[in-house]
């Protein structure tokens, strides 16, 4: 092997350190502090995303807010923009199924135990999914998912957690409801309890939550304090602390 | 497909020595083929991975690691089909769920555990052990267990070293015949006592110990490969003292304490002139040679799509298991595999692992869960193969029990109340006082082959260059299950001990079927195994191939049916043990090591 590869790679490692260090620690002795730390994301309402159209973008705010609502527990998905999260993640490699095996035939009907059988990319079953949701409350309601009020938005989800609506019989094929369903509240979760880096958790909000620490990372000296509650709060691989 | 125009092959000049995959099996035989004087080259499909990739805080990103599966093999690329018996259709793993196979340089030694456990003597000659034990007819007659056909004295010193290598940790339990109090009193004897000793104890290994003691058990610490002191091994590789960081398990190691080939062997093998490597160079096929006896070199596909052809005088495969036997079965070497006929050997005897879980809710202890390292945890071995009377509980095999800390990751370690709201108010009131009160007891066991569980190439599914995929016939077995339920017996005792304020249960009862859906174990084993007679077997006692004698096939592959214990250990000792006998024997006068009998 040459060098070279190496040293392009560490170069940008370089790089990308330099970049997530904040600028007001740069040769001060000031320490780490939240707000020097982390480069103040725009607020949600100014975000333009990548991935969603706008109608798709009130679903994925309306949804979200209900699957982990801001309440007496803390902050919720909006205020972790866990919405900048699913755009981000759809509008990437994963969105696309870049490493997933999307060879056909497809068997759309096989057993749960079979694991993804659908033909559809993660963006697709968003894309499919949205449409079909807003198509059955259109129907039932006559309003659009992210025009109802909540006890109906949440009846909605409630519905498609359980597979109730028929989506083949709004027009889109080969997706259960409940599979839509399990997309958005397993990536709404992924968004609210991921590293901050990939446009969720939003100042770690739901790391404080469980109490989680991050990119902390290193514990030996407290491995026999047993019972004590770790004192200390997360880091961020960018090196924000909570 | 990207492959640009090819239909000019490359020929590259010929090597001594060319080694298909660079993991664990690869960087050992890399060592120990240049040692010998040889002119290596290993082929590896996926890319580069250093320690530099492993830098803190890289890894720390449970999204990327533990549930995008950074580190393993990309689906797209070549997957695994799957089918519980010969009436179903085969359907792809489209995204990793049932297991995780590794990808790039280190392979799944990058992204292991590091649990690392021997064979226990009985383990490695199964059959005879059965044989003596059991009544004629007390085992099912489609079962086709075998003996290894190496014994654990004969691998004896190549455990110790490869233990030295990785800088094991942990308590001995036997030492040349003499029980240790506190490590495992069922283990085969060493010669030696552990390298380092164990990593400090979590409050979960605590309450495992007290509890296991209380029931008269013997407890003791996982045999760790993520390291309690500093190491030098014998390669001059050096080893820092695991910090507990909570990314073990699907990550690189962060802190130069997880054995592994990038920390433990390559960068001392890749000082050594004799030795390259390449790679985005998948290998497709091995090339036989017209004398019906050797084979000649491989053909791989490089990152440009570039077909090539790597002559060689011996040829190492060092995959995955599950690569490894579809190598073999699209190169068109050994008889494949008949379960109907019950003839040929490739994709014969394939076995997997069975696994259970508690899951125990305190209230009252905080168990701070990303306090944790992969290798950190408790165990007895009170109910392996031949520590007690199996028969009378209907089963051949055994189980560990186990606890260790965790999982410690945000996304993945949310826990709460079974029957309540999985999103809401509710769901996160539960997460947020759950999180931290929990503490599991696994177990995981002995899988037994059986004529009509195996792999062969899947009719209907290829990989982008129109080649089959691997196709797997399993499903769980009624000795496996009643296994399973003894074990569930004997977690529910110590549940009764701990007193939890809840727990709840997952275990496989007698007629459920295996659910490729959920992770279940990345011990995959046999389908190109080792023994004493050709028509039951791909490799002799030497991992040599039968009908090739200069083809050697390492890794789990070779296991005639699985172990209760984590195969890195036995994979290792048997990579050293071919090692020995290339090096000793065969390169002295090329030929079959041993007569076909």
């Amino acid at each position: 092997m040459t060098d070279a590869p190496r040293n392009r790679q560490r170069r940008a490692f370089m790089r990308n350190s330099l970049l997530s260090i904040p600028a007001v620690s740069v040769g001060s002795s000031l320490a780490f502090r939240a707000s020097a730390a982390a480069p103040e994301a725009p607020p949600l309402h100014d975000y333009y995303p990548t991935f969603f159209t706008s109608e798709e973008w009130q679903f994925i705010l309306s949804a979200t807010d209900l699957l982990i609502p801001a309440d007496d527990t803390g902050p919720g998905a909006l205020d972790a923009h866990v919405p900048v999260f699913i755009d981000r993640e759809l509008a990437g490699g994963y969105g696309q199924a870049e490493h997933w095996y999307m060879q056909g035939p497809f068997r759309t009907d096989a057993p749960a135990e079979m694991g993804y059988q659908l033909p559809h990319t993660p963006a697709a079953v968003y894309r499919l999914g949205i449409r079909a949701t807003d198509a059955h409350c259109r129907r039932h309601f006559s309003k659009p998912f992210a025009a109802l009020d909540k006890a109906t938005r949440t009846e909605v989800l409630s519905a498609l957690e359980k597979g109730t609506p028929d989506f083949n019989a709004l027009g889109i094929a080969n997706l259960p409801s409940s599979t839509f369903f399990a997309f958005l509240l397993q990536n709404t979760r992924e968004g609210f309890l991921s590293d901050p880096i990939h446009g969720g958790n939003r100042h770690m909000v739901g790391w404080k939550m469980l109490g989680f620490t991050g990119a902390r990372a290193s514990f030996r000296e407290w491995v026999d304090q047993y019972d004590q509650p770790y004192p200390l709060g997360p880091v961020s691989l960018n090196g924000e602390r909570g | 497909m990207n492959d640009k125009d090819n239909s000019a092959m490359k020929t590259l000049p010929s090597v001594d020595a060319v080694i298909i995959g660079l993991g664990w099996t690869g960087s050992i035989m890399g060592m120990e083929l240049t040692d010998a004087g040889l002119n290596v080259v290993a082929l590896e499909r996926g890319g580069d991975r250093t320690k530099e990739d492993f830098l803190y805080p890289k890894p720390a990103d449970e999204l990327k690691y533990g549930v995008r599966l950074e580190m393993m093999q990309r689906p797209k690329q070549s997957t695994v089909t799957i089918r519980r018996n010969a009436d179903e259709e085969a359907l792809p793993q489209r995204h990793w769920t049932t297991f995780h196979p590794g990808d790039g340089v280190g392979g799944a030694g990058s992204h292991w555990t590091g649990v690392l456990y021997r064979a226990t003597p009985t383990e490695l000659s199964l059959k005879s052990f059965a044989d003596r034990t059991f009544e004629p007819g007390f085992l099912p007659e489609d079962m086709t267990i075998q003996d290894y056909g190496v014994t654990y004295e004969e691998l004896e010193p190549h455990y110790d070293f490869f233990e030295k290598v990785a800088g094991l940790s942990g308590q001995a339990g036997n030492v040349q015949g003499e029980i240790i109090d506190g490590g495992n009193p069922f283990e085969g004897p060493r010669q030696n006592p552990f390298p380092l000793p164990p990593l400090p104890r979590t409050l979960t290994d605590t309450l495992f110990t007290e509890a296991t003691k209380k029931l008269g058990w013997h407890p003791y610490p996982y045999p760790s490969a993520n390291v309690s002191g500093a190491w030098t091994n014998p390669y001059g590789m050096q080893l820092g003292p695991c910090n507990f960081c909570g990314f073990c398990s699907n990550y690189g190691c962060l802190n130069y304490s997880k054995a592994s080939p990038q920390t433990c062997v390559l960068d001392a093998l890749k000082q050594r002139e004799t030795f390259s490597y390449r790679t985005h160079c998948e290998v497709t096929r091995i090339v036989k040679s017209d004398d019906g006896e050797t084979v000649k070199g491989v053909v791989y596909r490089d990152g440009e799509g570039q077909e090539t052809f790597q002559p060689a005088g011996m040829v190492i495969l060092a995959s995955f298991p599950l690569s490894n036997v579809r190598i073999l079965l699209l190169s068109e070497i050994g008889k494949p595999y008949d379960p109907v006929a019950n003839t040929g050997v490739v994709g014969r005897n394939f076995s997997y692992q069975i696994t259970g879980s508690i899951d125990m809710y305190f209230k009252d202890h905080q168990f701070n869960p990303f306090i944790s390292a992969g290798g950190s945890g408790q165990v007895i071995d009170d109910f392996s193969p031949d520590t007690f009377d199996t028969a009378s509980h209907g089963f051949i095999g055994g189980s560990y029990i186990y606890t260790t800390q965790g999982p410690g990751g945000a996304i993945g370690a949310i826990r709460t109340p079974p029957g309540s709201a999985s999103w809401g108010s509710e769901w996160k009131k539960n997460a947020s006082e759950h999180y931290g009160h929990h503490m599991m007891l696994g177990t995981t066991g002995t899988n037994m082959s059986y004529r009509d569980v195996y792999l062969d190439l899947d009719p209907t599914y290829t990989d982008p260059h129109g080649d089959p995929l691997l196709r797997m016939t399993y499903d769980w077995k009624d000795n496996d299950m009643r296994m399973t339920q003894f074990m569930a017996e004997r977690m529910r005792e110590i549940v009764a001990e701990l007193k939890p304020d809840y727990h709840t249960e997952s275990f496989k009862q007698v007629g459920d079927h295996f659910d490729p859906s959920h992770y279940q174990s990345t011990h995959l084993t046999g389908g190109a195994i080792m023994g004493t007679d050709p028509k039951t077997s791909v490799l002799n006692r030497y991992l040599q191939h039968w009908d090739a004698h200069n083809l050697f096939v390492m890794g789990a592959s070779a296991f005639p049916q699985n172990m209760q214990h984590n195969p890195t250990g036995t994979v290792a000792a048997l990579t050293y043990w071919s090692a020995k006998h290339i090096r000793e024997r065969y390169l002295k006068a090329p030929g079959p090591l041993m007569e076909k009998a």
